[in-house]
């Protein structure tokens, strides 16, 4: 290992910001957000087999600021990574590696997600009713 | 032919200077060997398999949960007790945290330098999310089943 210098994971305090390179940071944060996300659907199940009210008062919590802005976050974690990932997989390939597809693929990916986001929120509050 | 080999495996000053600096790809000897931790590509394949089928997964979940929004526990008690519901949460919860697992071993491979550190990490997640997949499908059929 010593004498084969391998490549380092870059030092983001003093790397340089690109669009490529926020989006890929941005690939890790979400994956560990919607890893925290998994912790919190485990206990929304658990809540759900130990019975009504427990599971009423963690969906009171859900509908609270707290709760919607942790559910929000989530949805957007999830569009995001969900439509990066499919950017990943597209590189995997080996389509879409060269910058200027990188950066029109990047831009769908980051805009994609708020307005998949916001639409299924939309489609959410439509579905409790509230318009 | 054994001089190339022996250079290759050790990986010394004399087999430094034909490799370019900071190469991508390591010595022909390592990749033979299945790389440093001899299980070659099968880390980086599953996190693409998973990735591939927590697409429509992770779509039909939230598609679901949106659907969901504001249920009572009689509503979720009738979505979960649907034999589909069961099977493919079953399948997204089995494949988000092998998912999860592996992505989560990379942030801690590439950041935290201290074997005993890094490793005690990794174990710990791994045991989690055992104990947290396995804890999610007992709900399930807790569910199911009453």
């Amino acid at each position: 290992m010593a004498g084969h210098p391998r490549p380092l994971s870059p030092h983001l305090q003093i790397y340089r910001r690109q669009l490529t390179s926020v989006t890929s940071i941005l690939h890790r944060l979400t994956g560990i957000g919607l890893s925290i996300g998994l912790l919190y659907l485990v206990c929304w199940l658990v809540a759900a087999a130990t019975g009504a009210e427990a599971f009423d008062r963690l969906q009171g919590f859900n509908g609270s600021f707290i709760g919607r802005l942790l559910l929000f976050g989530w949805t957007l974690a999830f569009f995001y990574h969900l439509l990066n990932g499919i950017r990943h997989l597209s590189w995997d390939a080996g389509w879409g590696f060269d910058l200027p597809t990188a950066y029109k693929t990047g831009w769908t990916a980051l805009i994609g997600a708020a307005v998949l986001t916001l639409l299924a929120w939309i489609i959410g509050y439509y579905q409790m009713g509230s318009f | 032919m054994d001089e190339i080999v022996s250079k290759g495996t050790t990986g010394g000053p004399a087999s430094e200077s034909n490799f370019a600096h900071r190469s991508m790809r390591s010595s022909i000897a390592r990749a033979r060997g299945l790389g440093s931790a001899k299980e070659g590509v099968g880390h980086w394949w599953v996190q693409r398999l998973t990735a591939l089928a927590l697409i429509p997964l992770g779509l039909w979940f939230v598609a679901s949960v949106v659907h969901l929004a504001g249920a009572d526990h009689a509503a979720i008690k009738l979505w979960l007790g649907a034999p589909f519901t069961l099977g493919a949460l079953v399948l997204t919860i089995v494949a988000a945290f092998y998912h999860a697992v592996l992505g989560l071993q990379v942030v801690i491979e590439d950041y935290i330098h201290q074997t005993a550190v890094k490793l005690t990490l990794i174990i710990l997640i791994q045991f989690a999310a055992f104990a947290l997949a396995a804890t999610a499908i007992v709900a399930l059929l807790v569910v199911f089943i009453g």
